[in-house]
């Protein structure tokens, strides 16, 4: 008997806003840039997590978007809830930023602490050390955002019991050029699993 | 060697982003691994490097950098006895 999974929670940062269920958390000036607003999304949650600084521009996207559709769906260390998460530019904006650092031969100073963030799924890295998760996790690149890939993927982990939970989405960033949407899949909620309401609440139609 | 020591503390706020700690924050002789300021062994190859670029002193060995790195007097003493830049 195939048993129905559930979009339990969902969360948008985009255009300087960000977003929980459809609700409007907080708005920023769309002049401001994104160092600002993340750090304005950050206080937003009363958190304590200084290496929350210490992240590169998409582990930050990555970890609000975590923060506020856990914040929302309520999870333990224990509870099992796997991570699968896409994007378009990979880790392309910090790829960049350590390109320029070896560069030059003369000047050849590649920094650690941005050499670490040269790699999309350190992403779930954070996210995994900040709820002390140890579950299944993956990382996909794809043109856009991909529903029928995520839903299948997110379904198989639940259906092969893999996880009881799968916390999925897009994190995009490059430049100044961000987009988040990320969800959570269970067995309980309002809005059952499906590709049509993947797609519908990405571009926010609910 | 007092100002050494705070444009030490300028550089550590700033290179290894410490958001929510300020130059009064940080004592000359404070740990800056454990309970102290809580750099990890990432924060530690970032002090190599500014070491390297910023005062063209090259750590050969990492295992040095422990003792080097233990307070903000200890690498102002090593910085000022071994510089090149």
């Amino acid at each position: 008997m195939k048993i129905e999974n559930y979009i339990s929670n969902y969360c948008h940062i985009r255009n300087n806003t960000v977003s929980v269920n459809g609700e409007l958390i907080f708005k920023e000036d769309s002049n401001s840039e994104f160092a600002d607003f993340s750090k304005k999304g950050y206080k937003q949650l009363n958190l304590s997590y200084s290496k929350f600084f210490k992240m590169d521009n998409l582990s930050k996207l990555a970890f609000l978007g975590a923060e506020y559709v856990l914040n929302a769906t309520k999870i333990d260390a224990d509870d099992n809830v796997a991570i699968v998460l896409t994007n378009r530019a990979s880790s392309l904006d910090t790829d960049r930023k350590h390109q320029g650092s070896i560069q030059d031969k003369e000047s050849y100073y590649p920094s650690p602490a941005v050499f670490v963030y040269t790699l999309p799924n350190i992403t779930i890295g954070e996210i995994s050390i900040k709820h002390q998760l140890k579950s299944e996790n993956a990382f996909f690149i794809f043109d856009a955002f991909n529903a029928d890939f995520l839903h299948a993927y997110a379904s198989s982990l639940l259906e092969k019991e893999k996880a009881e939970s799968v916390l999925c989405g897009w994190v995009d960033y490059d430049g100044e050029a961000y987009d988040c949407f990320m969800y959570m899949i269970s067995k309980k909620g309002q809005r059952k699993h499906t590709t049509n309401e993947l797609k519908n609440l990405y571009k926010n139609k609910d | 060697m007092e100002g050494l020591k705070l444009e030490l503390k300028e550089k550590i706020i700033e290179q290894l982003n410490l958001e929510d700690v300020s130059i009064e924050e940080i004592g000359d002789d404070d740990p800056l691994f454990g309970d102290g300021l809580g750099l990890d062994s990432i924060d530690a190859l970032e002090l190599i490097v500014m070491l390297d670029k910023d005062y063209g002193i090259k750590l050969t060995d990492p295992k040095e950098g422990k003792k080097i790195f233990e307070s903000v007097a200890i690498m102002a003493t090593y910085i000022t006895a071994n510089r090149t830049k």
